[in-house]
């Protein structure tokens, strides 16, 4: 079918130009060793003295989450660019010109068909190195794909979502991403089919408060951020101290609102597992 | 009314007001150097003067100028509204999971004869009536209100009617707690699923998730002076320019006054607003939003409301043409 193409051969995904150029010795920012980064990688950039998950681009997680050589991309129909014409210190088109540049894709995401551990799935990612991730019409337009695709394949939809929320170069564009996503993926919903989110770090603002809650299943992964506001505009403009652990994955699901917090290496074949169950197979 | 409050860009306005009550306090003391016929004739020319001026500065508000407009204190909100325009208004409190939220107004009434079910976010008119509706900053408690009215809604066959106005949603250690987040989300999914009319208006302040969170509607209109954005100007500024002090330049790349939303397609109608703003004639505002919600409701119901079209109705925003 010509929406999809091959995304790239197995095994490149972990090279990234950005990986080549750093350096090859990275500090773990929680508990201070100094990692190889061949290792932290091999790791699946979780730390091999402390279990801290380091963020991980989304061809690497693509790596870890599809069984090998399945995946195929699902391209997004392109919205009109800089619809605002929006400039602050730096215009917006400047801005996506450098992200792009730096990133490999069109906008902050990745829309995916592949297996997890045997069960076909819709995957979308979003991309927290490509302008923190932000949600703006493209993004939005990439989530109303990956539900449509999920829906009309009559498959399970998995949303990994690593985002500063909204896009405000977008300006209420963006905001109407919350309602448009929130749409696309009732319809999903009401075709019975599952649909998982899997949290991580950082996931906030509008895309928390719209379909990265929605989820059938919310998993999160361990020390992710998760939250509406960020906790330094609870600290500046309520004044409020922040308990230890706000907003992390693990404070989320004591509080009630995640369902769970599981591990790089396992969540693979967790995914399959709840898929299987939720559609009988 | 409270007293008049004038905002910075409203100084000539202000100037004519206090010359205005000086001239009254002369023709009371009878020791004016003017004959008293002379005192009238200049204030009624004052008085024509002050309506032409407001008239000239209103008409070409800029974006930060109507940032200040839609957060005066004397503007008409959510309680105005649902007093002016909701007969049998019987609030409905509490979400029965955590607490009533005073900043989400919410009840059932009639609505020109018709029921209704109302949800309005209240900014509060004093310093304890602001405190009391947390400056217009829903929890989400009031949120989780929302959808138990929307269900209300749903079960009994009743559009909905709801009037925005909030800063967003409340940033704090307790929100987040009882998942703010997940609050606004369910709401919106809410109001994504329901088969009957839902009209909203953003009367003031459009603050982000916050408003959005009860303006998922078949008709979303917007009072002229108004305000919808993805956040507000003054956080914009100090994200993108590091300075708190771009607010109105921010607020102008925003495009978040009415007339651009309704270019960019994300709402239905502007609701023209009384020379010199909603704050200075209640009377006429209600009027005319009680006509516009009235309009909208008959030709949602004529049309048919229905989730699917609310859904289409969304996933075809900002789908924007050329390229
Ligand atoms: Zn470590």
């Amino acid at each position: 079918m010509s929406w999809l193409r091959s995304i790239t051969k197995p095994g490149v995904f972990t090279r990234s130009k950005k990986d080549v150029k750093a350096n090859v010795w990275v500090k773990c920012p929680s508990c201070g060793d100094m990692l190889y980064r061949k290792d932290l990688a091999a790791n699946l950039n979780i730390c091999t003295n402390c279990g801290h998950h380091h963020r991980i681009s989304v061809q690497a997680r693509l790596a870890y989450l599809c069984d090998e050589g399945t995946t195929q991309e699902v391209s997004v129909p392109a919205p009109k660019v800089d619809p605002l014409k929006f400039k602050d210190r730096k215009s917006y088109a400047d801005r996506l010109k450098d992200a792009k540049k730096a990133s490999d894709g069109e906008d902050a995401f990745k829309v995916v068909i592949g297996d997890v551990d045997g069960v076909t799935t819709v995957l979308c990612l979003l991309d927290f190195a490509f302008m923190a991730g932000s949600m703006g019409t493209y993004v939005g337009e990439a989530i109303v794909k990956a539900a449509q695709t999920a829906k009309e394949k009559n498959l399970p939809l998995v949303l990994v979502p690593a985002s500063g929320g909204a896009r405000m170069q977008e300006g209420i564009l963006s905001l109407m991403q919350m309602a448009r996503t929130t749409a696309a993926i009732l319809d999903l919903k009401d075709a019975g089919l599952p649909y998982l989110v899997l949290l991580t770090d950082p996931t906030t603002g509008g895309v928390t408060a719209s379909f990265a809650m929605q989820g059938d299943v919310l998993m999160a992964e361990p020390g992710a951020l998760i939250g509406f506001a960020g906790p330094r505009v609870i600290q500046q403009t309520i004044g409020e101290t922040l308990p230890e652990g706000f907003q992390t994955a693990e404070y989320l699901k004591d509080h009630g609102m995640v369902d769970m917090v599981t591990g790089r290496h396992q969540q693979k074949a967790e995914i399959a597992k709840i898929f299987k169950i939720l559609t009988k197979a | 009314m409270a007293a008049e409050h004038f905002l910075d860009f409203e100084a000539p306005l202000q100037d004519l007001k206090t010359r205005m009550t000086e001239m009254r306090k002369l023709e009371g003391s009878k020791e004016g150097e003017l004959p008293i016929k002379d005192l009238e004739e200049e204030l009624n020319r004052l008085h024509i003067k002050e309506k032409s001026v407001m008239r000239r500065l209103y008409r070409n508000l800029t974006p930060w100028q109507k940032v200040q407009v839609s957060r005066h204190p004397n503007r008409p909100h959510a309680k105005d509204y649902i007093r002016h325009l909701i007969t049998d208004f019987v609030p409905l409190a509490g979400d029965r999971l955590y607490a009533e939220d005073e900043a989400m107004q919410s009840g059932i009434g009639k609505f020109l004869g018709k029921s209704v079910v109302v949800l309005g976010i209240e900014k509060g008119k004093n310093t304890a009536d602001r405190v009391k509706h947390n400056f217009g900053m829903p929890k989400p408690e009031g949120y989780r209100k929302a959808q138990r009215l929307m269900d209300m809604a749903e079960k009994f066959g009743l559009p909905v009617v709801t009037f925005v106005d909030t800063p967003g949603a409340f940033p704090g250690v307790e929100a987040e707690e009882r998942g703010q987040s997940e609050a606004i989300a369910s709401c919106i999914e809410k109001l994504l699923t329901l088969n009957v009319p839902v009209v909203s208006v953003v009367t003031g302040e459009g603050g982000s998730g916050g408003a959005l969170a009860v303006a998922v509607a078949d008709k979303v209109l917007m009072l002229e002076h108004s305000i919808y954005s993805v956040i507000s100007p003054e956080g914009c500024a100090s994200i993108l320019w590091r300075d708190a002090r771009s607010a109105s330049t921010a607020a102008q790349a925003l495009k978040l006054t009415s007339t651009d939303l309704k270019k960019l397609g994300i709402i239905d109608g502007i609701i023209k607003e009384p020379v010199g703003g909603a704050q200075r004639d209640y009377t006429l505002t209600m009027k005319r939003v009680s006509a516009e919600i009235a309009k909208c409701l008959n030709e949602i119901e004529k049309a048919g409301a229905s989730k699917q079209s609310r859904r289409a109705k969304f996933i075809a925003l900002t789908r924007l043409n050329d390229n």
